[in-house]
């Protein structure tokens, strides 16, 4: 266990440079569901340039270094429904919300959000009480 | 450059996400079970992330973006209902599901058919967003007339 943890804190900082690089070089946030949905509703053609070379890069690089890094599998639920009803949740939630894990916590928190710290206190509570019921109570996943 | 830039933020952000086991359902779950077994991973990912970035925030005091000529301005709504409503409609599907946008992106290439579901779904969901939300403001105002 103690070893995911000093994975977990590697990968952290690599995600924060991630953050900082985009910041500092481009001078923009760097929100996953921002950027994601932006490749889809972009009026500016130069910023939907940058977020599709953004997701692209989001996709190929970790497909590429999967096996040589020996990354295990997901574990996500072959529930298709479970899954479908997750993913409209979020795509909903992050939009109404404008951002999600790392536009509002990593980004927010690191520059004392008050937006951002209220928003990744509500979604770890409600994804702890989502948990709760559906892992405890209802035994969906 | 600026694509260049876009090409490896993403590529560090994809790197860390794996590295991390952030593409590890299990190892979010386990994280906000609070009333199972317990796996603080989390918590270390979140740590590590905030370094970096809180000394990129200070930079942004006394510097202008490499491409750029100006810094993003804050969001000055402060905390609203769409905040936190939509966070915690995000927190129910992260919990159900263990994947947020950007692991769900990250993992798309080795998740299988779950992660091109949830992929999928997230997008509707986004696009749909503006919608229902033109939609319930409408039935919002209805409800006012009337009342």
């Amino acid at each position: 266990m103690p070893m995911d943890w000093i994975y977990g804190l590697v990968g952290g900082v690599l995600i924060g440079c991630a953050g900082a690089f985009l910041l500092l070089g481009n001078g923009r946030v760097m929100g996953a569901s921002g950027l994601v949905f932006g490749m889809f509703e972009t009026i500016d053609r130069r910023i939907w340039i940058e977020n599709l070379a953004f997701v692209s890069s989001l996709f190929i690089v970790p497909m590429l270094f999967v096996r040589p890094l020996n990354i295990g599998p997901t574990h996500a639920s072959e529930n298709v429904i479970v899954v479908a009803i997750a993913g409209l949740a979020v795509g909903f939630g992050t939009r109404l919300a404008n951002g999600c894990t790392s536009g509002h916590g990593v980004c927010g928190i690191s520059r004392f959000s008050l937006r951002g710290i209220a928003a990744t206190m509500a979604y770890i509570l409600a994804g702890a009480v989502s948990v709760v019921v559906f892992k405890h109570f209802l035994g969906a996943i | 450059m600026r694509i260049l830039i876009s090409l490896v933020s993403g590529a560090l952000f994809g790197l860390g996400l794996i590295i991390s086991g952030m593409t590890d359902t299990k190892k979010v779950q386990g994280w906000l079970d609070i009333f199972g077994e317990w796996d603080p991973t989390l918590a270390f990912v979140m740590g590590g992330a905030m370094l970096p970035m809180a000394i990129a925030w200070k930079a942004t005091r006394v510097r202008t973006p490499l491409t750029a000529d100006k810094f993003p301005a804050t969001n000055t709504a402060g905390i609203d209902r769409d905040l936190i409503i939509g966070s915690v409609f995000f927190g129910i599907g992260w919990g159900l599901a263990g994947l947020c946008p950007g692991p769900a992106i990250a993992s798309l290439s080795f998740g299988g058919s779950s992660g091109v579901v949830f992929a999928s779904a997230m997008i509707i969901g986004m696009l749909s967003t503006r919608r229902l939300q033109t939609f319930f403001s409408k039935t919002e105002n209805t409800t006012k007339t009337l009342t």
